[in-house]
This record gives structure tokens, sequence and C-alpha cells, in this order.
């Protein structure tokens, strides 16, 4: 039996395939009808029955999805407790990083630079000084009150940039030639990478009082920013020394032979050929750094996942824990989902960077 | 050696740890810091401590921190609270993260011993039961023999579950989850036959099921649950707040004192124990270093206890939770305050 030559789909060759191979012809059948089936429960239940505006969960269709109760609480889920009067300073901090990512993705933008160390550095600093305020007439939020979205990106983004820089230096420590440096490093790395996150939070919030002066205290978010940064700087220097060590000694000894010096070499030559390397790495870490975030939960903050938990306690909508947390995973899908997509389009970027240098030099020689 | 070195390290450990308290010090440190640090739970126990659409939080526990607050600081606003999941609870109270637990804790006797916390006194009698589905027609716990069960990680009913079984020879799977999401979840999927907690926390959770009138929570209890509000052992002035603070809304409640009309009856009423109870005659405050008008502030918050439980659990809530054992003395429950004098 030869497989048909051409591939347009005509009546009776669909007819002589079927016949041809029957249990797959049955599977096909009875798989379309599966997902047939399932999609049209799953648009029936999530739009068609679905239920838009109500007062409490009486007032919702009970064959189809109780959005009321999301959209009746969205403004908590996205500020989490930050007072009203004074949300625009967190949407302005919600909504700069996709701008920004727009911005540094666009085609033959000159200041894509500034934009990508503007977003960098400045912008978890930024955010941090608009959201706690306290100078220039901006009244002070003390940072209990910043919850759901906001907070989850916040200590997101926060743990990235901040353990990035610090992940660098870790992995050029861990394959530096002095023994202390490397045994040092290689001790906090595991240490890090040894700990469960939840032990790490709570450590830091039930033990440190502890050895603290009474009275004296550091704020929740602090602490969890700063376990989720030394734990992710863990994971991500053991990335990044992989793209280290796929860099070839020849580039650096050259390097070094042309007296470019340690800190230049790096900083031109093996970092940025590195990071380009184990940049799909890098971002799973990000993403799985990202979904980390609920821990947070543990001292004492709402992020997104447990103000909706919480939500779902409440009297008057009591038992829409599907709403709840299709909610959640949907707003997470996405924000994951974006984080891929940047990363692959970087990625083809590059390939296509490097494929024109190829042809570059394959035309001097 | 070796020996020297570890007695070295924790003579160390010691002289870094703060000293223990002494007494009145976690009064004082609340005053200087003008707050109350109350620990509640992620704000899902329904009745005991959530939160509405504005952040605001609400429930027994809730109502009576605030209570605290204004018995001791003389506002009911001047309390953080400080959302803490179960397991981390008694950590945090224990390293003095927070002042007071008030989060659906039942009084045990190793709480109380080895762990080293004071208990307020119940502000809620509850126990362990079942629910189960009504198509399952069974009605009792002899009945559960073989079954798989619901129960959340880490709890006591996890444990009076298993010894209540042991000892009455009979079988049962745990199937354990972490959350009452969960357990429900389970429940109404068949994964198991039936979810054991609290009979409270059952009657506020079968509220949440499409057809609540589809399950039966069974009459038999299989456990003391003495829910209490917990402090650190260390400081006995301030354990005497909260417990005043909490008897002060009891005996309210017995002297027919509400939120309505307790600045009235503090000027006016000719009743001794009420004057006593409200500061009109006597010095009761300043004997426990407040202000002489505490139950005053403490009462006019939320109410006295009564009206706290009507409007969180019971007819004035959506649970209406009868009051059960959680009636007063007088009417055939087990709530009862010693006298003020």
């Amino acid at each position: 039996m030869h497989a048909p030559s051409s591939s347009r789909l005509t009546p009776s060759r669909v007819l002589a395939a079927a016949r041809a191979y029957p249990f797959s012809t049955l599977l096909t059948i009875g798989l379309l009808y599966v997902a047939l089936w399932l999609s049209w429960h799953i648009v029936d239940w999530a739009f068609i029955a679905a239920t838009w505006q109500a007062e409490d969960r009486a007032g919702c269709n009970p064959d189809g999805a109780c959005w009321a109760f999301i959209l009746n609480r969205l403004p908590q889920f996205t500020f989490g407790f930050y007072p009203e009067a004074e949300r625009w300073r967190a949407c302005i901090v919600l909504l700069a990083p996709p701008a920004l990512l727009l911005l540094a993705m666009a085609p033959d933008f000159k200041g894509r630079r500034w934009v990508i160390a503007g977003g960098f550095i400045a912008y978890p600093l930024a955010s941090l000084a608009l959201l706690s305020g306290g100078w220039l007439g901006l009244t002070h939020v003390p940072s209990d009150q910043w919850g759901g979205l906001l907070l989850t990106m916040i200590v997101g983004i926060g743990a990235f940039v901040l353990s990035f820089p610090l992940a660098i230096l870790l992995a050029l420590a861990r394959l530096s030639k002095l023994p202390a440096l490397r045994w040092l490093t290689i001790g906090f790395i595991d240490f890090w990478r040894g700990m469960p996150l939840v032990a790490v939070l709570f450590m830091s919030v039930i033990m440190l009082p502890l050895f603290l002066p009474p009275g004296y205290e550091i704020s929740r978010l602090g602490l969890a920013l700063t376990g989720l940064t030394l734990y992710s700087s863990a994971y991500l220097a053991e990335v990044i020394r992989g793209g280290l060590q796929s860099v070839g000694r020849g580039q650096t000894e050259a390097a070094l032979a042309l007296s470019f010096g340690f800190w230049r070499t790096q900083t031109y030559i093996v970092m940025p050929q590195a990071l380009r390397a184990v940049l799909p790495g890098i971002v799973n870490s990000v993403i799985a750094l990202f979904k980390d975030t609920t821990y947070v939960m543990i001292v004492g903050l709402f992020d997104l996942l447990n103000i909706v938990t919480a939500a779902l306690s409440d009297a008057r909508w009591l038992g829409l824990a599907t709403e709840g947390y299709v909610f959640v995973g949907v707003i997470y899908w996405l924000l994951c989902f974006a984080l891929s997509h940047v990363s692959s389009r970087l990625e083809a970027q590059q390939s296509r960077v490097i494929r024109q240098d190829r042809v570059l030099t394959g035309s001097t020689q | 050696m070796k020996k020297h070195l570890i007695s070295a390290l924790i003579a160390a450990s010691l002289a870094a740890a703060p000293a223990l308290a002494a007494e009145g010090e976690r009064v004082r440190a609340i005053k200087a810091r003008g707050e109350l640090v109350c620990g509640t739970s992620t704000g899902t126990a329904i009745g005991l401590s959530t939160l509405d659409e504005t952040g605001k939080w609400s429930g027994l526990e809730v109502d009576y921190c605030r209570a605290l607050a204004a018995a001791l600081l003389g506002d009911a606003a001047k309390v953080k609270f400080v959302p803490l999941e179960f397991k981390n609870a008694f950590a945090a109270l224990q390293s003095g993260s927070v002042d007071i637990l008030a989060r659906g804790a039942s009084w045990t006797f190793t709480r109380d011993t080895e762990m080293k916390f004071a208990f307020i006194g119940p502000y809620m009698y509850d126990g362990q039961s079942f629910m189960v589905k009504k198509s399952r027609n069974v009605s009792k716990i002899a009945d559960l023999g073989g079954a798989s069960i619901c129960v959340s990680a880490g709890t006591t009913s996890e444990l009076n579950l298993s010894d209540y079984f042991r000892v009455n020879n009979l079988d049962f799977t745990p199937i354990v989850a972490n959350s009452r999401e969960q357990n429900l979840a389970n429940l109404e999927a068949d994964r198991c036959d039936a979810y054991t907690n609290e009979r409270g926390g059952l009657a506020a959770s079968r509220l949440g099921f499409a057809d609540p009138d589809a399950y039966v929570i069974f009459d038999e209890i299989i456990s003391k649950e003495p829910l209490s509000a917990t402090v650190k052992q260390d400081d006995p002035v301030f354990h005497d707040i909260a417990a005043w603070t909490y008897y002060a809304l009891v005996n309210a409640e017995e002297l027919g004192i509400t939120s309505a009309n307790v600045t009235e009856l503090a000027n006016s009423s000719p009743n001794p124990e009420v004057q006593r109870l409200l500061g009109k005659t006597g010095d009761f405050g300043t004997k426990l270093g407040l202000a002489n008008d505490w139950a005053v502030k403490a009462i006019a918050t939320g109410g006295n206890y009564g009206e706290i439980f009507e409007r969180n659990l019971g007819s004035g809530s959506r649970v209406k939770l009868s009051r059960g054992l959680n009636n007063l003395w007088t009417k055939g429950g087990l709530i009862y305050a010693p006298p003020v004098r």
C-alpha cells in the first residue's frame, strides 16, 4: 500500500484512507468528538451561560461561570489594599513593563539600549519609590497594603532584576582561579539551592525577629524580596555558568593577549555570547521565579493567588473556587506566555544576527 | 574540644537572643508601637476572619482583636492584622512577630504546656464532625467504617480522626489536602466519602456548594475544639488584659450592655455590676494598667459577645449558625465570665 502522492484532499481519497486505516480513523473521529464536546462545554460554561453582573452568588446562573464575582473584586485582585485615591501610581507601575517591552521590541528603534538599561536599573527603584511615596507630597503607603497582581509583579520583577547582576558575579566567581573565592561561591550557591524556598521565607519571617533587638522591624516585603533574590540568584548563577563555559577558552586567551583585561574581556567578549547561549535557560528561571512569588503568603503578604483564595471565603460569594482559580490561571498563563514569546523573538533576532555575521565573514575571506 | 565548641556556640546564641520578656514588657512594646499586631487566618475562616472587597477584615476573631486594641490603646483602629497560614501561626507567635493569635486554634494540653502558650478562654466551643452527601444514606459515624475521609493537613482534626477511628475499631483512608477548597472539591467529586472538620466550619463551607441541601452534617461530635485566642506565656500582664477584654464582652452580654447603649449605661446605670465594669465605680481599668473606661471602649467597638457572634456567625450572617454551646451559661450554653469585683 502506497501513501497517496498528492496531498490534495478529495472525498474519494479520504474514504480510501479511512478504509485502509480503520483504527486510526476511529481514533480520529473519537478524539474529534471529545474535543468538540469539551470545547462546547467550556464555551457554554465560560461565556454563554455565564453571569457578568450580580450582587452575590444567588444572583448568578448556577449552570454557568459567575464572573460577576471576579469583576466585583477586580480592583482588589489587581491592587490589593492600595488606597483607591492613590491607585494611579499602581497603574503606572503595572503598565510600565509591557510599555517598555513593546518599545524595546519595536524594529529599528534606536534607543533600545537605553530602554533596556532603564527598565533594568531604574524601573524597580522608581516603582518602589513611587508605590511607597512619602516624597514630593505623595502620601506614604506602607508595603503591607500592596497586594494582588501589583505585588506579584513587584516581587517577580524586583527579585529578577536584583538577582541577575548577583548571579553574573556568582557565576564569574565560581569559575575564578582564586580558590577561596571559588569555594565561598560554591558554598553560597549550594546553600541556597539546597534550601526549599518555603524554608527560606519561613526562617526570614520567624527566625529573624528572634535575633533582632525588640521593636526593630524589617518590612515583610523587604524580607520576601531578599529571600527570593538570594534563592533565585543561586539558580540563575548556574544557568549563566553554563553559558560562560560554552564560550571557547581561546577567545578569552586572545582577548587577554590583546591586553583587554579581565572585566573588559568579560563585558565585551565572553558575557554577550554566554548570555545569548543560555537565554532559554534564563527565561525558564524567570518563569519559575515568577510562579514562586505566591510563596510570599508565608511572610503575610497577599499576592494574586492568595488574595483570590481569601475572596473565596466571602460569605456572599462562597463556592466559586473554579472561577477564582481559572481567573488566576489565565492571568499567570498570559504573563508567562508573554515572557516566553519575548524570549523566542529575541532568539530569532539573534540567530539572524549570527547568520549575517557568518555571511559577512564568509564574503571577506 | 568539640564539646567546648558546641557549648560556646550555645552560649553565644543565648547571648544573642533577646532576654526573656519581663512582666508587662509586651504591653509596653504594644503601647510604644501604638499598634496591636493580631495574627489571623489568611482570610479563609468564614465568620471568623475574612476580607471584604474593600480589604476590610471582618469576623468574630477580628472583632475580638479590635475590641482588645480599643481597650489597650483606646482606639479600635490601632490594630494590624497579619494573615498566617495555620502551619506557621504558632511559630509566628513564638517568635513574637505577632502579639496575639486569634486564628481558630484549639486549646490543647501540648500547646498550653510544652509550647508555652497561654490561652485566653474559648470564644467558640466547637467540635469535630463529618459532612457527607445525603445520597449516601449514612447518618452516623459507625456507618463510615472503611470510608475514605477528607481532612486538612497538620490540624488537630487529622489527629482526632485517627484517634477516634482506632479506638472504635473502624478502618478509614485519609485523603489529606491543604485547603478547605481542595477538601470540598474532593468531597463534591466523590474522591472521598466524608469531609471532617469543626461543625462551625462545616456549616459555613456547606453554603459554598451549588446545592447545600444535598449534604448532611452529623450530629455526633468526636472531639472538643475550644477555639481560643492565644498569647505567649511570658507576659502575665498582657494575658490579663487580653482575657479580661474577652470577659468584659461576655459580661456585657449578660448584663444587657450593647454597643448602642454602652455610653448611656456608663453614665446612668444604677446596677453596681455595670458600674464596676464600665468604670463608673472602682478603678478596675487602672488595675490592668489601662484607662478606666477600657471596657466601654471595647464594647462600643463591635458590641458584646452575643452581638459579635450573631453578626458574624449567627442570625445576622449568612452562616446562620445557632448558638448552641456558645450561648450564655444562663441560657444553656457554656459562655461564662468571672465577675468584675
